[in-house]
């Protein structure tokens, strides 16, 4: 597999404040690489460093074999990026902003009118073409976004949250272009903090939380790392006497589940082996709760990401 | 034939967008009018056209150039556009290029009617066509730099606004726009030297009446030296401050 991307020891320092601190990792051609961590973790700040929006304070950036840790402008004509923010100009409609997005890299002006057309037919934005940006819904802009990206057919593209704070259905449709751009060459670089985004989409993902990386791994091999764990959830009417001691009581009875309290209504179980509920639901029963619900739990890499840093994941999506 | 086709799209982008909307076009040919018609007005009396000819250019010219420069650069900073530069495989020089061109032709454009009105209308004498082009040009040049400094400087719109101000109207009075430089207080004279416009106002006061303190090929060498100063000190900083 060739490295595309490398990074070596890189750590990015503001005034003090230590955002990135000394990450190493390898991006392969061809392939979808997730940055996976909460807010302020330091995922801008690690593109921004690999694009030249900032300067690296330590640390090396090799990019096809070659070291732009100081000289980043040489490689730019390959790379696309997908800012945090939507970033074109307002004024201008969503074709003159590819046009220009495209004369930015050099390309023809026959070139680039042809190719806007195509990203706008290929985004569902033809009709949207001769309106102003400031015009566009969040998803449109997303989308317009992502295609200026595509102008110049980046062999790597830099996505920073492509999904975040649109519908379904656009996010939906994002990820199946991120998906057909990936399967026709381009290798692509993807910050998120949705759990089930990297999961779906990448092949493999870094964890990274305050500027360091916890873990990187393919999703299989994140998720076989939970293989062994088996959880199930049970559901019973709430009640109004104190719960908090349930957990506790059902481990000194079932020694080999271990339960954490999930809210007033649900305990979850987690096991080596596949549990046998059935006492279980009966040991509730018989000390008057009841049972709604017994639920089987697939491990999600949310269990491995949980486990690797220690972040509730909640706390993540909000 | 790559960085040309990005020069020519930053240039008529911003032509485009900023320089060519009417409001800026009715802007440059209000004003001259708006200076004549006070100057007529504050002496009462007729003056001699060709005392306020240079002042009106360079006003004009630097009223046209410094602010646009500085608030385009620095609406675009801050709405986040200006990356779009700093990510594209330009070198730094080339995008600013681009970028100060546009605010440059505005400023020669600005210089068009208060030439047309003084010359052509009030047939005030011109004694040398060559030197008040060259005059205006660097004029031109050094007001829009003057811009891109300030637009460094700047992190908000209505910081560039205020700096620019802040540079303008003491200019009105240092750089021997209405009151020779001559005529200055002792003491305010090395701010006088100091500011470039004083040296393109010099070319043009050579050029309509030949009356001027420094010899024209003296005041564009300056002039000249003044404008890579201020263009590679503004493109130090802005690899420095603009890629945190
Ligand atoms: N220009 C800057 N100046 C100072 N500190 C900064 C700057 N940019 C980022 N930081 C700090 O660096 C840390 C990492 O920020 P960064 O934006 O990289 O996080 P992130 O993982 O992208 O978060 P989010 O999910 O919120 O986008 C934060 O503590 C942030 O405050
Ligand atoms: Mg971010």
């Amino acid at each position: 597999m060739e490295t595309i991307i490398e990074v070596k020891n890189l750590k990015k320092s503001y005034n003090g404040l230590i955002a990135v601190n000394r990450i190493h990792f390898r991006v392969y051609r061809g392939e979808i690489f997730g940055f996976l961590g909460p807010n302020g973790a330091g995922k801008t700040t690690t593109i921004n460093m690999l694009t030249g929006l900032a300067r690296i304070t330590e640390g090396q950036i090799f990019l096809k074999g070659k070291d732009v840790t100081r000289n980043i402008k040489s490689v730019q004509k390959i790379i696309g990026v997908v800012p945090d923010e939507n970033n074109l100009y307002e004024e201008l409609s969503g074709f003159d902003n590819l046009c220009f997005c495209g004369a930015l890299y050099g390309m023809r002006k026959k070139d680039r009118e042809k190719r806007a057309r195509e990203l706008l037919n290929l985004f569902g934005l033809d009709n949207a073409g001769r309106r102003k940006f400031s015009e566009y819904s969040k998803g449109m802009k997303r989308k317009l976004t992502l295609a200026a990206a595509l102008m110049h057919e980046p062999e790597i593209l830099f996505l920073d949250e492509p999904t975040t704070g649109i519908d379904v259905a656009s996010v939906r449709q994002i990820r199946k272009l991120i998906r057909e751009l990936n399967r026709k060459g381009a290798t692509v670089f993807l910050t998120t903090h949705y759990i089930e985004e990297a999961e779906r989409l990448c092949h493999r993902v870094a964890f990274i939380d305050r500027g360091k990386i916890i873990t990187t791994d393919t999703v299989e091999k994140l998720l076989d790392a939970n293989r062994d764990t088996h959880l199930v959830d049970i559901r019973f009417k709430p009640v109004s006497n104190d719960v908090s001691q349930l957990p506790e009581k059902l481990h000194r009875r079932f020694p080999d589940i271990s339960c954490t309290l999930k809210d007033s209504g649900t305990i979850r179980l987690t096991s080596r082996q596949v549990p046998d509920i059935a006492p279980v639901v009966n040991y509730l029963a018989s000390e008057g709760f009841f049972v709604l619900e017994a639920r089987l739990i697939k491990p999600t890499l949310e269990e491995a990401f949980v486990k690797a840093t220690g972040i509730e994941v909640d706390l993540m999506n909000k | 034939m790559k960085p040309a086709i990005a020069f020519w799209n930053i240039l008529y982008k911003d032509m485009k967008n900023y320089y060519l909307k009417p409001p800026n076009i009715s802007w440059g040919l209000i004003f001259p009018f708006a200076w004549m018609g006070m100057l007529l007005i504050k002496s009462g009396t007729a003056f001699s056209i060709s005392e306020v000819f240079p002042g009106i250019v360079a006003l004009s010219i630097l009223f046209g150039t410094t602010s646009m420069l500085s608030v385009t650069i620095t609406f675009e900073r801050k709405s986040r556009s200006f990356e779009r530069l700093l990510l594209a495989p330009l070198k730094t020089e080339l995008l600013i290029l681009g970028k100060i061109t546009g605010a440059i032709l505005f400023g020669l454009f600005n210089s068009i009617i208060p030439i047309l009105l003084c010359a052509g209308i009030l047939k005030a004498p011109v004694s040398n066509w060559f030197l008040l082009a060259a005059g205006v040009i660097l004029l031109s040049v050094i007001s829009t730099l003057l811009g891109l400094f300030i637009s460094v400087a700047a992190t908000e719109v209505f910081e560039a606004q205020t700096y620019s101000n802040f540079f303008r109207f003491p200019m009105i009075f240092l750089c021997g726009l209405f009151i020779p430089v001559t005529a200055l207080p002792q003491l305010l004279r090395p701010l006088s030297y100091i500011l470039p416009v004083t040296y393109g106002v010099d070319v043009l006061h050579y050029s309509i009446s030949e009356s001027h303190f420094l010899p024209p090929v003296t005041d564009l060498l300056i002039l000249a030296a003044f404008s890579m100063v201020l263009f590679y000190f503004s493109i130090y900083n802005i690899r420095r401050k603009w890629i945190k």
